[in-house]
Order: C-alpha cells, then sequence, then structure tokens
C-alpha cells in the first residue's frame, strides 16, 4: 500500500498519506475496542456481584459507553482557577497519546505492524513509563491536595513495577533472543514439544509470564493496585479536579493502557497472533482474530481480578514490589540466562 | 513463615480460591430485579403513598378526628374542620407534606374509619419539592385511583388487626 501512494503522490508525502492511513486503521478500531471493553468491564464485574450491569442503552446494553461518552462530551470543561492552565491541559492529551503510540509495534499478524523496528520491546518499556508522566502532571497541575498525593503514589508504584517487568523482559528477550516483537512471536512458534505455541507454558517462563501479568496491572493502576485513583481515601485521585473530555480522555488513556498490556502480555508469553497450537488448519483463521481473542482473555482476567481482590494498602503494594517480584524477577533472569547458557550455548560442553 | 504457607503464597493458592469461587458466581443467576421492567412482589402492609379513601357511595371516609394528625412524629399532617352544611363533620383542609413524612405507618394505625392509608404506590418522584405537599384533593384523586388495590390489602391485613 505505501509503494501505491508513494508511486502515485510522491515518495515523502506518499509514504506520510500511507503511515497516516495505517494509523488511523489502528487508532479506530481501538477507540472502538475501549468503548466496547469498558462495557465488557462492567457488565463482568456486575456478573460476579450478581449484578445485571449496564443493560438499557441498545441491546443488551451495547451502546452504553457511547451514550456515557456524548454525555461527558456534553460538560463543561471545567479549569481551576489556582491550577497551571497548561499542565493541567497538557495531562490529560499525554495520558491518551501515550496510550495510543505503544501500539504502533504491536504485530497484528504476519507483517501485520506499522513500525516493525528492532527495539520494539524497548520502545514499550519507554512508553510505559511515560505513562506515569500523565498522572504526575495532573496531579501536580491540578493543585489540590488528593490529586497530589495520587500523583506521589503513581509515581512510586509505577516505578517499583517497572523495575520487575525489565527483568522479566529480559528473560523473555534472552530466550528469543531478539527486541523485535515479530521476532518474539517467531520464536514462539511450536515452542513446546514442537506444538504449542507460546514461551507462557514454558516452566521457565511461567512465573515469569505471571509476574507480568500482576506487574502489568499494577503498571495500569488496575484493580488490587489502583491506589492512585482510591476512592474511599483520594476522592477520585489525579482526576479529580478533571470534568468533561479531559476526563474522558484520561478514561480512554486508562482503558487503551489496559489493551496495550492485555496485548503485550498475549504477545510475549502466549503467541500474540498465533494460534495455541502450530496446527495448519488453525492458521486459516486470521493471526489478528487470535490476536483479539488473547487481548480479550486476559482482559477478563483483568476484570476478574477488580472484582475479585480487595485493594492493596500502599506498604503492601511497595513490599510486593520491591521484596517479592524483584527478588524473584531478578533470580529468574540469572536461571533463565544459565539455562541458555548450558543448553544454547554450551558452556559446559 | 510456615513451608507450607510460604508453598502457598508462592503459588498464589489464596488468589486461585478467590478466583474460582467469583468465577462460580459470574455463571450464577443475577440477584438483581431488572427494575423498570420487573417488579417486586408487595406485601399487604407495604407502606408507599399516601390516600384518602372514600365510601363506596362516593361520601369521604374522613371525619377529621385529627388522630393521625396528633400521632404523626413527623408533624406532617395539618387537618382543619368544619360542620358541612349538613351538619357532618368534614375536613376543609387535609395536607401532608411528603417530604417531612417518615413513613412509619401511625396515621393508618390511628384512623378509627380507614379513611388514611398508605398504599402500595413507591413511583410518585415528581420534579419540584413543591409538588411534594399533597392537599387533600391529591390524596382523594390517590384513594380513587388505588382503591381496588387499597381495599384488597385491608382486607387481606384484617384478620391480623
Amino acid at each position: 500500500m505505501t509503494e501505491w501512494f508513494q508511486g502515485t503522490l510522491g515518495y515523502g508525502f506518499g509514504w506520510f498519506v500511507a503511515t497516516l492511513i495505517l494509523i488511523l486503521m489502528i487508532a479506530l478500531p481501538l477507540m472502538l475496542s475501549v468503548a466496547m471493553i469498558i462495557y465488557a468491564d462492567r457488565k463482568i464485574w456486575a456478573a460476579m456481584a450478581l449484578r445485571r450491569g449496564p443493560n438499557v442503552v441498545g441491546p443488551f446494553g451495547l451502546l452504553q459507553s457511547f451514550a456515557d461518552g456524548l454525555k461527558v462530551y456534553l460538560k463543561e470543561t471545567i479549569i481551576p482557577s489556582s491550577a497551571n492552565r497548561g499542565l493541567f491541559i497538557l495531562a490529560p492529551i499525554l495520558t491518551f497519546t501515550v496510550a495510543l503510540i505503544g501500539w504502533a509495534v504491536i504485530p497484528f499478524g504476519p507483517k501485520m505492524v506499522l513500525a516493525d523496528i528492532n527495539v520494539g520491546l524497548l520502545y514499550l518499556l519507554a512508553v510505559s513509563s511515560l505513562s506515569v508522566y500523565g498522572v504526575i502532571i495532573a496531579g501536580w497541575a491540578s493543585n489540590s491536595k488528593y490529586p497530589f498525593y495520587s500523583a506521589l503514589r503513581a509515581a512510586a508504584q509505577m516505578v517499583s513495577y517497572e523495575v520487575s517487568v525489565g527483568f522479566v523482559l529480559i528473560s523473555v528477550i534472552l530466550w528469543a533472543g531478539t527486541f523485535n516483537l515479530s521476532g518474539i512471536i517467531e520464536a514462539q512458534r511450536g515452542h513446546i514439544f514442537g506444538f504449542i505455541n507460546g514461551f507462557g507454558l514454558n516452566p521457565l517462563l511461567f512465573p515469569m509470564a505471571v509476574i507480568f501479568l500482576i506487574s502489568s496491572m499494577a503498571e495500569t493502576a488496575r484493580a488490587p493496585f489502583d491506589l492512585t485513583e482510591a476512592e474511599s481515601e483520594l476522592v477520585a485521585g489525579f482526576q479529580t479536579e478533571y470534568s468533561s473530555m479531559s476526563f474522558a480522555l484520561f478514561w480512554l488513556g486508562e482503558y487503551g493502557n489496559v489493551l496495550l498490556m492485555c496485548a503485550l502480555n498475549a504477545t510475549l508469553f502466549w503467541g500474540g497472533w498465533l494460534p495455541p497450537l502450530d496446527w495448519g488448519p488453525l492458521y486459516a483463521v486470521p493471526g489478528i482474530v487470535w490476536l483479539f481473542a488473547k487481548i480479550f482473555g486476559f482482559f477478563f482476567i483483568f476484570s476478574w481480578v477488580k472484582a475479585t481482590v480487595p485493594r492493596y494498602r500502599y506498604d503492601q503494594l511497595m513490599r510486593l514490589g520491591w521484596k517479592i517480584f524483584l527478588p524473584i524477577s531478578l533470580f529468574w533472569v540469572f536461571l533463565v540466562s544459565g539455562y541458555l547458557m548450558v543448553t544454547r550455548y554450551g558452556a559446559f560442553s | 513463615m510456615s513451608i507450607a504457607s510460604t508453598i502457598k503464597a508462592f503459588t498464589l493458592w489464596d488468589f486461585v480460591k478467590a478466583h474460582a469461587l467469583t468465577l462460580k458466581y459470574f455463571f450464577k443467576p443475577k440477584a438483581t430485579i431488572n427494575y423498570p421492567f420487573e417488579k417486586q412482589a408487595l406485601s399487604p402492609r407495604f407502606r408507599g403513598e399516601h390516600a384518602l379513601r372514600r365510601y363506596p357511595n362516593g361520601e369521604e371516609r374522613c371525619i377529621a378526628c385529627k388522630l393521625c394528625e396528633a400521632v404523626c412524629p413527623a408533624m406532617c399532617i395539618v387537618i382543619e374542620a368544619e360542620p358541612r352544611e349538613d351538619g357532618s363533620r368534614r375536613t376543609t383542609r387535609y395536607d401532608i407534606d411528603m417530604t417531612k413524612c417518615i413513613f412509619c405507618g401511625y396515621c393508618q394505625e390511628a384512623c378509627p374509619v380507614d379513611a388514611i392509608v398508605m398504599g402500595p404506590n413507591y413511583e410518585y418522584s415528581v420534579e419540584t419539592r413543591e409538588e411534594l405537599f399533597y392537599d387533600k384533593q391529591k390524596l382523594l384523586d390517590n384513594g380513587d385511583r388505588w382503591e381496588t388495590v387499597l381495599q384488597a390489602n385491608i382486607a387481606a391485613d384484617a384478620q391480623y388487626r
């Protein structure tokens, strides 16, 4: 497609137009899935609490998110007079943007990736580190005490879990031998006994998959780790002073981040767009369908956890991050690299 | 920490058990009643919106004894009475301030002629506060509208009184 546009519109401009179209092809369905995933989230919690969840707007309440979006859109944007105006407006935009740009390197199928860059995983690590800035800037710019507490918590929380996420990624990279996400997915083809795709069932990598899943909940400030918006303590955390579309952008960004983390879980440990088994007929289903199924599976787990586990206390959160996850993941990096040295590179032979 | 609890902690045993429980509940039938479309069955003693009843011949039951006004703990009932042309004692004013009412049902208990009753209606939300200051006409209208149900409820509960 890029070549065709470059042929008709000239090299540079053609590339620009083609990339823009590709970005829209990712971003628009993503927005739609965020809307549907918010609905799914509410339905799943509701079902686990024996409630019905949204069921009035549209068939089965499917249009609930759009009704909410319209309602929020029609509200007045309030900027507190004591807030830092520029940063206050910048924060939701930043959160939303960061939630979107991570998708650039996620492969949706063979060759179906916007930016097939060599350092895809490093890029994702950088993007997920950036996502904390939206929260910190929002909390600081609001010039209000609860958002500020929330920002402090967010800063400490996301930094602590970033560390163990980094080690988890290192063990995956060691096994795959590449930072490129397409390469990592290729490395998972027939990983177990030659016909099960994905690193997840590898006994050496399974604990890492679990740590990554839990850490990604902490990274996205989801349920057991949602101290940044602990409504019983901090009103709505960093979003307290926000209203209208700036609030909606936080909301979209948050769920966009959750989806990105689900996609990352699926890509790194469970074979991404590969079918679960390395068996011919399963490849007849397009890779994007497998990826979506896996993302939704992980999203179900996210909601499931949110419906089940009560919120951690702050010191428990820090204890889990620094005193449990960090030593385990560090030890596991050692274990994985040792195993690979012996089996793949023949350290003692 | 004992060895068993260490193993439990590292296999996330408590979490797995908790998630199994919530998954079981995920597939259970919903406990919620789908309110505007389905409604809960009401007891004959349900204390909802007030109504002033009439006799079958159309004569209002209230004899202005003011027992309800006296018993009302929230003091939300105001009654003024005068003899009518035919000499019978009747109310000229019977107001209930629904914003004050605590729905204790004492007025219904106190009434010697079953005139003031609390009906089964609980869907009478309004948009202004003024609309909740019920006057005699509104209460009589309520009585006319709900008479069938009110009669049935009183009959069902009569044996326990």
